[in-house]
């Protein structure tokens, strides 16, 4: 059995980050697996620009980002892609079996595997909607697939659910071809998306949001005809008598990402909570020994930059790990969300002697204004940050420094102070 | 309007005079202002769209303008583009339609595109 330093599930922007990551770091062996035709994951299809400012300091489509990602493990020797490849299944001890159309079924060892499978779209059963199944129903990634990649469009009169930045991108891609978008509801009070995107992929082209609204059903038999959209109260519960209708023959669903991890379950990597995905420590390792995990395999990224962060991160490691130099962990330290923070990555430190340099990507459960993170140790703030507003759809992120972390010990909680 | 330029998103009211800008309240920087000024008097938009390709994996290319095109002419760019088509290889950066619509601004491919066979 062929045997490799890092084998690498999924050719993304999280994969390609980390193969390049573990080729820096001295692995002389990496294997990457991809599914699809091509590398690059799911930016082929965001063709959209206001990509890679933070890592590539330079603003880039979404192609242009996985084309600058594909060229970074172009011809290297030590860095092998295999396409049109699907992992069927990982175990604890590493072996990968993998099926393509030229090898047929065939197993490799990793000295270190990293998972980063991505994530993909909720679907209408996941949000429950009355009515037939007709024809025209689609989530805002088929939809965007379809325009953007094969050349044809869902349909011409368009309502989207959700106000996501994929929906409200949405919005615009389908207005520049020609259709008309005649409203994007969503059930929050709030938009989940940038204002970059609420203006120029809404107010634009004239589109209407409605906020605290809902679908209650889809019309029509063999194909959409239109949908009832109602008013929501606090408790995200229909309104009565608040009921319209709005006409259309086709319904973009953008109503969330889940982390892509039945591979992993079924290795037996532990699954946290809320975010969805594997339970990773800074350095990235879940609680497999030599498995790791990055991007959007772990929680939700709204940013590809930060994708690349982490999923350099885990290349690293994973090929220290690879070549027997990583420096032992002798302190582990269990990382708490408190106070309006609702998801923290890593969920758990493995320290060395001396601490490492830490850095947390978290997630806000309200918007608000003003505040102070804080980072907390036995009652003692280690590390805070100002952050004049936070949105649950902007991640936010926070270095620790080596020192700091030094003088943890059992738990943190990372949690917001109001003013 | 909404200033776009962090994630602050300021509210701010942007005061004409005989359809010229004038002043501008509510943003908390001078970033917020400037953007205030170009968005009333000459409000600009990138352009992300495809063209048709042959002899490609796709049959799809995805493309942008090299630069900010005046916010009034997009849609025009857009539809203009629907009707373009060319032919693999290409290569990002590749110009596609140079000075549409005479504006100014080059169309260039997002992403490489090679010939393949069948
Ligand atoms: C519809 C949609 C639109 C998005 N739009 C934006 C945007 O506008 N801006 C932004 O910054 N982010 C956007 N994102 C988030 C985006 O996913 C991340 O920024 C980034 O692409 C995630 O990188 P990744 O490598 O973790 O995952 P992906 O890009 O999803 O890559 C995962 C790869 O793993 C492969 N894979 C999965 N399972 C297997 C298997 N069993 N065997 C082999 N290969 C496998 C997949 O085919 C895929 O290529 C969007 C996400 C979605 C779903
Ligand atoms: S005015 Fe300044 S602080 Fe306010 S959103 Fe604009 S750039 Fe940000």
């Amino acid at each position: 059995m062929e045997l490799y330093d890092v084998i690498i599930i999924g050719g993304g922007p999280g994969g390609l980050s980390a193969a390049y990551s573990a080729y820096r770091n001295g692995a002389k062996k990496i294997l990457v697996i991809e599914r699809d035709r091509e590398l690059g994951g799911i930016l082929q299809q965001c063709i959209h620009n206001g990509f890679g400012l933070h890592h590539f300091k330079e603003e880039l489509t979404g192609p242009g980002y996985a084309g600058r990602c594909i060229a970074l493990i172009q011809d290297k020797p030590e860095i092998r892609a295999l396409t049109d490849t699907m992992v069927l299944s990982v175990s604890k001890d590493k072996k990968v079996t993998a099926v393509n159309p030229e090898k047929g079924l065939f197993t490799v060892e990793g000295k270190t595997v990293i998972l980063t499978m991505g994530c993909r779209e909720r679907t209408r059963g996941a949000i429950r909607t009355a009515g037939e199944r007709p024809a025209g129903v689609f989530t805002a990634g088929a939809a965007q697939r379809m325009v953007n990649m094969e050349g044809y469009l869902p349909g011409k009169k368009i309502v989207i659910l959700g106000s996501g930045d994929i929906g409200l991108i949405m919005a615009r891609r389908m207005s520049l071809e020609g259709c008309k978008v005649q409203a994007v509801c969503e059930i929050c009070p709030y938009s989940n998306g940038l204002t970059r995107n609420m203006v120029q992929c809404l107010y634009d082209f004239d589109i209407p949001l409605y906020l605290s609204h809902t679908i209650l059903k889809i019309k029509g038999r063999d194909r959409v005809e239109g949908v009832t959209v109602a008013k929501v109260d606090e408790k995200m519960q229909p309104v009565p008598g608040t009921e319209f209708d709005i006409e259309c023959d086709t319904l973009l669903l953008s109503v969330g990402l889940i982390p892509e991890n039945e591979l992993s379950m079924a290795a037996g990597v532990e699954i946290a909570p809320f975010t969805n995905g594997p339970r990773v420590d800074q350095r990235r390792q879940t609680n497999l020994p030599g498995i790791y995990a990055a991007g959007n395999v772990v929680h939700v990224h709204d940013l590809v930059d930060f994708v690349s962060d982490e999923a350099e991160i885990a290349g690293k490691f994973a090929a220290l790990e690879a070549q027997g130099s990583l420096t032992p962990a002798v302190n582990t330290v269990e990382v708490s969300p408190v106070n309006g923070i609702r998801t923290c990555v890593p969920q758990v430190l493995h320290l060395p002697e001396g601490g490492e340099p830490v850095r947390l990507f978290m997630r806000a459960g309200a918007p608000d204004r003003k505040v102070t993170l804080e980072v907390k140790c036995g009652g003692e703030v280690l590390v805070k940050k100002m952050l004049p507003v936070v949105k649950p759809s902007e991640m936010v992120t926070l270095d620790i420094p080596a020192a700091k972390t030094a003088l943890m010990h059992d738990k943190i909680t990372v949690g917001l102070q109001s003013k | 309007m909404n200033c776009i330029m962090c994630p602050m998103g300021c509210e701010m009211t942007v005061t004409l005079e005989n359809g010229r800008f004038a002043g501008v309240t509510g943003n908390s920087c001078p970033r917020g202002a400037k953007y205030a000024e170009t968005e009333v008097t000459d409000p600009r938009r990138m352009l992300t769209t495809t063209v048709r390709i042959k002899g490609g994996l796709l049959p799809l290319l995805p493309v942008v303008s090299a630069e900010v095109l005046p916010k009034g002419k997009v849609a025009d760019c857009a539809a203009y583009l629907r009707n373009v088509t060319v032919e693999a290889p290409v290569q990002a950066g590749d110009v596609i339609v140079p000075d549409i619509l005479g504006l100014g601004v080059d169309i260039v491919a997002s992403r490489d595109m090679e010939k393949v066979n069948d």
